[in-house]
């Protein structure tokens, strides 16, 4: 399997459930120094075979490049898990269009490109999963982080459609829409009572792409909450500070 | 399966004394660490918090937390070695290893510990008198000091750092991974024994008796009883057991409990703790009882329930472990016992053990060949307090100690004593590390702005 963001915390723990079946693993990341970190403890874990693959995702040009290196070393791709991301700051981006753009691309144009890339691929070959973390956040938008969420809502609605497509051919398209996770992308952020672990998702994570769901809410409180904070009607909703 | 994160609020298993950092430093990679030597405040690695006290607290300090370094690195399945980094619990390398083969060399009675702090506090398992402290498994590990140097110790290199940091407290900078030594299983059960006994004299004799034949060996025990047996108890011991057909079994999972909330303080008092204790020992119903038992309610029976210690309510508690050597010990154990009776505070869970003769490398290890008895007390303020101090009179008298790990008001004078070689030590200790514990016991009582 191939996990690009193969560093982030939430990703290393569903790693960890594949490696204990034994899985060959394509990782890709930007740091070399962590993605050896994460490729040794997959591997006394009982992965197989690790490949490891240094590429900042912003850079498009070297999505081809990559994805195919990953299909010649591996022998083919069965499951693909896209887990890179960045929170960003909301109110730097506010004051600037480059700081907006550069998080669009990082969470949303950088994925759209990848997908479009291995839709293909798994289209011809008829069987798989794809798996994108999405975010709850991207349910609904919010004058705190809709900067984020933006990126993550249109990526949210293009799994959507490539579900639709990919269906046909025998292929699962999963969108993981986590909610407030301790991570160290969240360091920083406050924690309430709803934080969850990233172990408990990543394992969330792990179930929903065997059994190929569709879209997994983690943990599955927030997909009641979601509900309830879309049906808020936009009048209200836009006199609320969240 | 637990969604819940940790909360990051630094505390220790007693939840007494309840002191806080003045901040919090993650850190989640081994090549990301922040620059130690520009905090203003000392720091503190923090990881489960399974000690008792304040040794791993830190008020007004940098609370480290190291819990995030946990990856393995390397598992040498032919030789037993195992390496990773110091945030790993050993909850995770027995899930790893253990249908591998292989078992932790030394584990102490609860599995949610990490290697870091395992080393921080040299612990001591049920094998003590066969397999010594955890640091006598360990191979090596690198130690991350203040000015950023990344030292690799082992007996053979930095060997003085290496001994002080085996018992050290946390005190001697990071330790980033360790390597360390397994013990190899047939499988993963414990062929273990049960056996009754009715004072510490027969304690004695059972545990001189058991101890050539058992790896693991430790007893339950109520101390209220009074009279001349002083107490009675329940005796455990155990191997390993060797059944080949067993290695394939597997034992069944079952979720742990937790205790949600924290019970209202009058729950456990002097009059539960009996009741508690009479209902223990009466489950058993023959003097001896033989059975082939899953590790886990072997080693953790504690574990199964999550938070136990909450069971105190909100004025935590403050454990009490102290070893006493064999010759006096006797007289020794008898006085102590008869002190707590005569005070009218219970103990819980009181446990009792011999620790044997090998030595570690660690220049602050609690263990030495002798009797020791780990008891809990509700905190009950002052009186509480003073019935510790007497203790440690006695201990100190006979030439005992008590165990940092669980201690959160010994006197800078009785740690001394406790530990001779706490100046040898002090040399080893990180400029920028510091601890409430270090503080109060060695009498630097500022805290030290660098
Ligand atoms: C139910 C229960 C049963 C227990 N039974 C036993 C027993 O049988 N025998 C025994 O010996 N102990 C026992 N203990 C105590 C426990 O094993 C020790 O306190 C252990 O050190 C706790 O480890 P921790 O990872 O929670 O570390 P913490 O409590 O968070 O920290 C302990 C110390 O380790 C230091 N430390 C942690 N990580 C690092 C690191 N990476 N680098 C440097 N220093 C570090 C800290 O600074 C601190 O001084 C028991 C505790 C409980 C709760
Ligand atoms: N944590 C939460 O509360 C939460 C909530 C909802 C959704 N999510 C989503 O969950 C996913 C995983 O996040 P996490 O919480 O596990 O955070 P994390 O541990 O900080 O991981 C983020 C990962 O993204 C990678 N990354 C960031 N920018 C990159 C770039 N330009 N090129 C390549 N890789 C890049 C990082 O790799 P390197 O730094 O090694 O390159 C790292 O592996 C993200 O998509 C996030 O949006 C998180």
């Amino acid at each position: 399997m191939m996990i690009v963001g193969a560093t982030s915390a939430i990703a290393h723990e569903t790693a960890k459930c594949f490696a204990k079946d034994g899985a060959e693993f394509f990782l890709v990341a930007r740091s070399p120094q962590k993605l050896a970190d994460i490729g040794n403890d997959l591997k006394v874990r009982g992965a197989q075979r690790i490949e490891t693959y240094v590429l900042d995702v912003t850079e498009l040009e070297r999505h081809q490049e990559m994805i195919e290196t990953a299909i010649t070393t591996l022998d083919g791709l069965d499951m693909v898990l896209i887990a890179h991301g960045t929170l960003g700051d909301q109110q730097k981006c506010q004051r600037s269009v480059a700081e907006t753009l550069k998080e669009f691309t990082t969470n949303c144009t950088s994925v759209i490109s990848l997908l479009t890339i291995l839709a293909d691929y798994f289209e011809q070959q008829k069987r798989g999963c794809i798996t994108v973390i999405s975010s709850v956040a991207g349910d609904r938008g919010r004058q705190s982080n809709y900067v984020y969420g933006a990126a993550k809502g249109a990526l949210s609605v293009f799994l959507q459609g490539l579900r639709n497509r990919l269906s046909k051919s025998g292929v699962a398209v999963v969108t993981v829409k986590p909610g407030l996770i301790d991570t160290p992308m969240t360091a920083a952020v406050k924690k309430g009572l709803l934080a969850a672990s990233a172990k408990g998702v990543g394992e969330g994570i792990y179930r929903a792409m065997k059994s190929r769901k569709e879209v997994v809410y983690l943990p599955w409180f927030w997909r009641p909450i979601m509900l309830i904070i879309r049906t808020i009607p936009e009048p209200v909703f836009k006199r609320l500070s969240m | 399966m637990s969604f819940l994160a940790k909360t990051h609020h630094p505390r220790s298993w007693g939840r007494y004394p309840s002191v806080a950092p003045a901040e919090v430093q993650a850190v989640y990679w081994r090549s990301e660490i922040p620059d130690l030597a520009d905090f203003e405040h000392p720091l503190l690695p923090f990881a489960y918090g399974r000690s008792y006290g304040d040794s791993c607290l830190n008020e007004g300090g940098v609370s480290l937390d190291v819990s995030h370094l946990r990856r393995f690195i390397s598992f040498d399945e032919n030789e037993g070695l195992l390496c990773c980094e110091a945030g790993v619990s050993l909850a995770e390398i027995l899930e790893l290893v253990v249908p591998r083969g292989w078992f932790i060399p030394v584990s102490p009675g609860t599995k949610f510990v990490s290697v870091g702090g395992a080393i921080a506090n040299d612990v001591h398992g049920k094998n003590h008198h066969k397999a010594g402290t955890f640091g006598c498994h360990v191979t090596r590990f690198e130690l991350l000091r203040s000015h950023g140097e990344r030292l690799i110790c082992s007996p053979y290199e930095n060997p003085q750092l290496f001994q002080a940091t085996i018992g050290g407290l946390g005190l001697t900078g990071v330790i980033l991974w360790a390597e360390f030594r397994l013990k190899p299983i047939v499988n993963s059960f414990i062929d273990m024994e049960r056996i009754q006994f009715s004072s510490l004299d027969e304690f004695m004799q059972i545990s001189a008796e058991t101890d050539r034949k058992y790896e693991y060996t430790m007893s339950w025990v109520d101390i209220l009883i009074g009279g001349q047996n002083l107490c009675r108890g329940i005796f455990m011991c155990g191997n390993n057991d060797q059944s080949k057909s067993r290695a394939a079994q597997k034992p069944g999972k079952k979720l742990p409990l937790a205790i949600p909330f924290d019970f209202p303080s009058f729950v456990l008092n002097t009059l539960t703790v009996k009741s508690f204790n009479e209902l223990c020992y009466h489950t058993q119903f023959s003097k001896r009882v033989h059975k082939v038992v899953p590790y886990e309610p072997f080693f953790y029976p504690l574990d199964s329930i999550h938070n136990w210690n909450r069971m105190y309510g909100s004025r935590g508690f403050l454990q009490y472990q102290f070893v006493v050597p064999f010759e006096d010990g006797f007289a020794a154990m008898k006085e102590i016992i008869d002190r707590i009776r005569r005070s009218g505070e219970g103990s819980f869970l009181t446990v009792l053990k011999t620790f044997g003769t090998i030595q570690s490398p660690g220049m602050l290890s609690f263990p030495r060949p002798g009797i020791t008895l780990a008891l809990d007390f509700a905190y009950g303020g002052r009186k509480t307090l003073q019935l510790l101090d007497e203790l440690d009179k006695v201990v100190r008298q006979s030439g005992g100690a008590v165990y940092p790990a669980k201690d959160a008001r010994m006197s800078a004078e009785n740690f001394q004593a406790f530990f001779p070689r706490w100046q040898e030590f002090a040399q080893y200790v990180d400029p920028h590390f510091s601890s409430s514990f270090w503080r109060r016991v060695s009498h630097t009582n500022k805290l030290v702005t660098v």
